[in-house]
């Protein structure tokens, strides 16, 4: 019985065939590996194991993404076909992931790709394949590089960008400070580093009179903060991920230590680190910002909020509503569904990545007011508007106007 | 009682395995071997790359086995040396601008010297005091390819990139399946190097030392000469597979080689069995393939999956495949006589 089942489905999968390339409509419809009438297969690698499992909720936010999207009738009709795996975040894990992706499941593109490693890895074979490698989920500043890998692009503000804006804001407003640095002694760590002494220029040097960096398996980072508020600084530019951010801002309270604190909007969530650091000890600090902080009750009424908790409600109730991992998805998502809309019936991966090279002023419900997503053939680089916001009561008060700045890579 | 009950009753931390338990017959070689060349053939491109890591991380799980299995000593370090044959391979090849197969031996005498010296102060150390003290290198040595000093050449946290080497004298090859045979060639020249190694003097003289230090001292065996020995051969075929795994991901990163590599690589020499050599491909499939199919029932839960066929192995087969292949056998005998 099976057999004939076989049959006849192929039987009849050869008869869809024949009428689709017979009727005149067929004709103007393109497709590439992984795209079809039905279907657009997208890969996605993330940690989900791994000393970097937190993010894994990126993956999982963005597949009930694609599953309400599905669920309200697809794009243009086609049912997304979200293939997300586990790299553990090992670049070796990341390149078999990426094959298999690529040359198994045949994936029209590879979406969202987590951590400067594992994506290093796998860009110049996403290049060699000609397959897009889009919006990947790095604020490393080299993904905007279109001249010599046309197939990768980024997303979010870049590292460097972020902290050029506080160099500018120090050298305009407090031009004798005296600033401590301390920052997470690996990539991200050190490409904010690099931001702060670009945008400084010739006085970083006399500037930063202390420069500390702490390893992320470290269990607290209290001793650093003695060290540095000894350099008699004031002015602290905090280069550290949440767990860090909180302990910062506690230690700096008990030991009376009041520089201007600068923190870097990784940590910048209200639920994770402003509230269990107490919001007393967090008073005047400064960050910025391009998303909405869930936590922050000043959106709870926002248009863009209500359809994002609407959303969790119904597709992924369990998510930790104060993760900013779970405003980053959402919105990444309806970044590459945007994309896609754009791309019509030409489901090719060249226009793919033509579609994503030409957004022109693009909203998203996350996004905070004024901020748009920008590309063109040479501005691989989404977002690259910052807002500075400083923390007043409970939550963060935005100030001054909408700050870019564009670092290629 | 089967003698594999036997070694399981007795649990010993590494039990004695004769040095002609420590190989496969021809008949079974040649089988495997065939295998190995013949299937690559017929495959997509992707999994011809699978394979490739399989013998890359065979080896690396060998190199392991000759340490333990051969001579007794722990290592939870191998991911340090797998590393710094990585990174010779790449820096020769990107800096120097070296052929690739060049850059193989290179790395593979560099990590035998690392191994070697690394040796001496281990020589004091045994059982689990040894394996602390090279699972302190393999901690350390993401955080040395981290550092500034050598940012210019490492590339610091951002790694480097490789190029893939493509098929000599216009041979009709793709990339993936020139570098496979390439692997396996190589793979097969240090598979049996060392099944020899360990059928010769310096073989018996290591597995005298696993068995009885102080009997083999007694029989005039240089117990330290041969315990550093086993280690600078170790690391140096382990450096060889590092080498050849920058070459097959074309990439070096300081995150591709942290703690839990040396694990896996632990974890492969326990599934394929200690002290036999031909289990270490097994082993190698283990650590590739299981995690995979791990994910494939749940991604939240996979780690506790891999957990859950891990402990399965540990408990039905201890012994892992070498256990298997000894039941098979034990089975075909009474076939035979049947």
């Amino acid at each position: 019985m099976p057999a004939i089942h076989l049959r006849l489905g192929a039987f009849s999968a050869a008869l869809a065939l024949l009428a689709l390339t017979a009727s005149p409509s067929a004709a103007q419809k393109k497709y590439d590996t992984g795209a079809s009438d039905t279907e657009i297969k997208i890969g996605n690698i993330m940690p989900y194991s791994g000393p970097a499992s937190a993010y894994g909720v990126i993956g999982k936010t963005e597949d009930a993404f694609f599953r309400m999207i599905n669920a309200e009738g697809g794009i243009n009709g086609r049912k997304i076909n979200f293939i997300s795996y586990d790299d553990a975040y090992t670049p070796p894990k990341t390149v078999e992931q990426a094959r298999k992706l690529v040359e198994s499941d045949e994936v029209l593109l590879i979406f969202n790709s987590l951590g400067t490693p594992p994506n290093s890895a796998i860009q110049k074979y996403m290049n060699q394949k000609k397959v897009p490698q889009l919006f990947v989920a790095t604020g490393a500043t080299k993904w905007n590089d279109p001249k010599d890998f046309p197939w990768t692009m980024g997303w979010q503000p870049n590292y460097q960008s972020e902290t050029q804006i506080y160099a500018k804001y120090i050298l305009k407003n407090l031009p004798n400070a005296k600033i401590a640095v301390l920052y997470q002694n690996d990539d991200y760590g050190k490409d904010y580093l690099k931001g702060l002494k670009d945008g400084l220029g010739k006085q970083a040097a006399s500037m930063i009179v202390a420069e500390d960096a702490y390893e992320v398996t470290e269990p607290t980072i209290d001793s650093h903060i003695v060290r540095l508020k000894a350099s008699g600084a004031d002015v602290f530019v905090n280069i550290t991920t949440p767990k860090f951010a909180a302990q910062a801002i506690k230690k700096n309270a008990e030991l009376g230590w009041k520089p201007l604190h600068f923190l870097n909007n990784v940590s910048a969530s209200i639920g994770s680190v402003m509230k269990p650091a107490g919001f007393e000890n967090a008073q005047g600090i400064i960050s910025s910002q391009y998303l909405k902080d869930p936590t922050d009750p000043q959106w709870k009424n926002d248009p863009g909020m209500v359809a994002l908790n609407q959303f969790l409600d119904k597709y992924y109730p369990d998510a930790d509503r104060a993760d900013a991992s779970v405003m980053y998805a959402y919105t990444v998502a309806q970044g590459l569904v945007h994309v896609l809309k754009a791309c019509g019936d030409d489901l090719t991966r060249a226009n793919v990545m033509k579609q994503a090279a030409s957004i022109h002023d693009l909203t998203l419900g996350g996004l905070l007011p004024g901020i748009k997503v920008n590309t063109s053939p040479t501005d691989f680089a989404p977002l690259s508007q910052l807002q500075l916001v400083r923390f007043k009561g409970q939550t963060w008060e935005r100030f001054g106007d909408i700050l870019s700045s564009d670092v290629g890579g | 009682m089967s003698a594999a009950e036997e070694i399981v009753t007795e649990a010993p931390a590494v039990e004695a395995v004769p040095k002609r338990a420590m190989t496969l017959g021809y008949g079974t070689s040649l089988i495997v071997l065939a295998a190995l060349i013949v299937i690559p053939l017929f495959v997509k491109n992707f999994i011809i790359f699978q394979m490739t890591m399989l013998l890359i991380y065979a080896l690396a799980v060998m190199a392991l086995n000759i340490l333990t299995g051969g001579s007794g000593q722990f290592s939870l370090g191998q991911s340090a040396f797998y590393a710094v044959g990585a990174y010779t391979s790449a820096i020769l090849m990107e800096h120097a601008g070296m052929n690739y197969a060049l850059t193989l031996p290179i790395a593979g005498i560099v990590c035998f010297a690392f191994g070697f010296l690394f040796g001496q102060p281990a020589l004091r150390l045994s059982g689990v005091y040894l394996a602390l003290a090279t699972f302190a290198l393999a901690t350390a040595m993401p955080q040395l390819l981290k550092l500034g000093y050598f940012e210019e050449w490492t590339g610091g946290v951002q790694g480097l990139v490789v190029t893939k080497p493509d098929a000599p004298f216009g041979l009709p090859l793709s990339q993936d399946m020139w570098l496979y045979y390439f692997t396996l060639v190589i793979s097969i020249a240090i598979y049996v190097a060392s099944v020899n190694l360990l059928r010769s003097r310096s073989g018996r003289a290591f597995m005298a030392i696993r068995d009885n230090e102080i009997a083999a001292s007694a029989m005039g065996v240089d117990v330290a000469l041969y315990k550093t020995l086993a280690f600078g051969v170790s690391a140096g075929i382990t450096g060889v597979a590092g080498g050849l795994g920058a070459i097959a991901v074309q990439f070096v990163a300081p995150d591709g080689y942290t703690i839990q590599l040396a694990i896996s690589l632990f974890l492969g020499m326990v599934v394929g069995g200690v002290g036999w050599l031909p289990g270490s491909i097994v082993g190698s499939a283990f650590i590739i393939f299981v995690p995979n199919i791990a994910e494939s029932f749940s991604k939240g839960l996979s780690g506790a999956v891999f957990g859950v066929l891990l402990f399965l192995v540990i408990f039905l087969v201890p012994h892992g495949a070498r256990q298997i292949a000894i039941i098979a056998q034990q089975t075909m005998a009474k076939f035979k006589k049947n």
